[in-house]
């Protein structure tokens, strides 16, 4: 692919905390590099905004190889950018052209709070996690870790559930704020798994509870999230999470 | 069992919206079968026997309090999701994914509902609140006393706009089912790799055809056609 450089106008949301109010600021990059990541492109124009004297843009990012879930941000509307199972940092620049305007907002939902700038806080995934996202294991030898026999197709569609990041896409690309496609996945990839299996009610019925007091919306099966989800999890987890909760409500204790 | 739990949370109240819109899909298909008697000859009689059944039928009437009840629990359950959903984003986004991700029916059921329901209004005014309530001419078939709600029929759709609206009806009902449809298998849980191909189609299909039967109805009764059955009858 050929190399080439452009330059930008970008209008990025600035707000200082979670209790300001926030506005878009516009910022005119030039000589960005086809070759580089949208992150690094933001650092360009970060150094420049430190040399200037005025404060960067804040915004999250760890690995910045694709596994972290750390790089929040909606890019022209799009959670993480407009490629197809793509976190932001695995967003190269040759997605766009010489002259383009790019809008950069933080993930919005109640639920996810912006702390700064482009930063928001997930915080309300650990605490359903820790609702049930779990096996509870029992203290002793440690146990071979193929001792269990599992059927190869139950262990690949755990393991693609499994792969959920964590990232937060769902909810943002939601029009609910819902966080059912990052609740389901976590319960599929236990529950289809021997050792979350005798868990199952009380974990999906916990993390359901939980995603509700933290305020994310309901889905409404419009399937954004699986369009969005840089990680491409299926919203037959969704059907899977719905198929358990029943149960677990009719038939539990 | 926690029943309040179940309902109260937001899988329970989906799974509200979905058994319900699929005892309404139920109901779609019976309507339409009776209905569908004025598109073929003899279809005044054949019509008004079947209408006399169903409003005569002791099991028809008691499933009639349960459709009425199915219809305002998923209308007033529609509304306060709709509220409840729409209240988790306090600051909108500047842009959009729109339809790139995202079909604009799965996004517009409050809309689309909102537009059936305007319709059910008129719908009921015009026809099922005469019926009840004996507003209708009598006809009389081997003997026998009937409504003539042909006739009724006759009359409302011979004007041009009533017929449009009617239409229109159909087609947000189309695009309603063409999403919810499928949103119910799913919110049932009833949703599998083996079969949400079958599911899907399914769906599309029911959302053409039953909506299309029905918008056929006014057109028929208005232009006056009937597709000649000869001795076949559709129904009773």
């Amino acid at each position: 692919m050929e190399h080439y450089s452009m330059d930008l106008t970008l209008r990025v949301w600035r707000q200082r905390n979670c209790t300001e109010n926030g506005r878009f600021e516009t910022y005119q990059v030039s000589d960005i590099s086809s070759e580089m990541s949208f992150l690094e492109m933001i650092d360009v124009l970060n150094e420049r905004l430190l040399q200037e004297g005025k404060e960067p843009i804040a915004f999250d990012h760890d690995c910045r190889e694709g596994i972290c879930g750390s790089c929040s941000m909606v890019i022209n509307g799009r959670p993480h950018g407009p490629w197809k199972g793509t976190t932001t940092c695995q967003l190269h620049m040759r997605a766009f052209k010489h002259g383009d305007a790019i809008t950069i907002e933080p993930f919005r939902a109640d639920a996810f709070p912006v702390i700064k700038d482009l930063m928001v806080n997930r915080s309300a995934f650990d605490r359903i996690i820790q609702a049930g996202g779990y096996v509870s294991v029992n203290t002793g030898n440690a146990v071979d870790g193929n001792a269990i026999p599992i059927e190869k197709d139950k262990a690949d569609e755990a393991f693609a559930a499994a792969t959920c990041i964590g990232c937060g896409a769902c909810v943002a690309a939601c029009k609910n704020s819902s966080a059912m496609l990052f609740v389901s996945a976590k319960v599929s990839h236990l529950s289809l798994l021997p050792q979350g299996a005798p868990e199952k009610a009380s974990r999906v019925l916990g993390m359901v509870a939980q995603m509700d007091k933290e305020g994310f919306g309901s889905c409404t099966n419009t399937f954004a999230c699986e369009a969005e989800c840089p990680k491409e999890i299926s919203v037959l987890n969704i059907a899977r999470l719905n198929r358990e909760y029943l149960a677990a409500s009719l038939a539990g204790d | 069992m926690n029943w309040k739990q179940l309902f109260s949370s937001s899988v329970g109240r989906k799974l509200v919206m979905a058994l319900t819109g699929i005892f309404l899909i139920v109901f779609l298909i019976v309507h339409c079968y009776v209905n569908a008697n004025v598109l073929f000859s003899n279809g005044e009689e054949n019509f008004n026997r079947a209408a006399h059944f169903m409003s005569t039928n002791l099991l028809v009437r008691i499933t009639e309090l349960g459709l009425f009840a199915g219809f305002l629990i998923h209308i007033v359950q529609g509304y306060l999701l709709e509220y409840h959903n729409r209240s988790r984003r306090s600051s909108k986004y500047a842009m959009t994914a729109g339809n790139l991700t995202s079909t604009w029916y799965s996004r517009s059921m409050a809309l689309l509902g909102t537009l059936i329901l305007l319709f059910l209004i008129v719908h009921l005014a015009h026809f099922w609140v005469p019926s009840r309530f004996g507003e209708l001419a009598e006809v009389s078939y081997a003997g026998k006393s009937y409504h003539n709600l042909y006739g009724r029929m006759k009359d409302i759709f011979s004007q041009e706009w009533v017929v449009g609206l009617y239409v229109a009806g159909c087609f947000s009902l189309s695009w309603h089912l063409l999403h919810g449809f499928q949103s119910a298998f799913q919110t049932m849980g009833w949703n599998h790799r083996r079969y949400s191909a079958a599911i899907g189609s399914a769906g599309i299909g029911f959302s053409i055809v039953v909506p299309t039967l029905f918008a056929l109805m006014p057109i028929f009764m208005y232009f006056g056609w009937e597709i000649d059955l000869g001795a076949v009858t559709l129904l009773f």
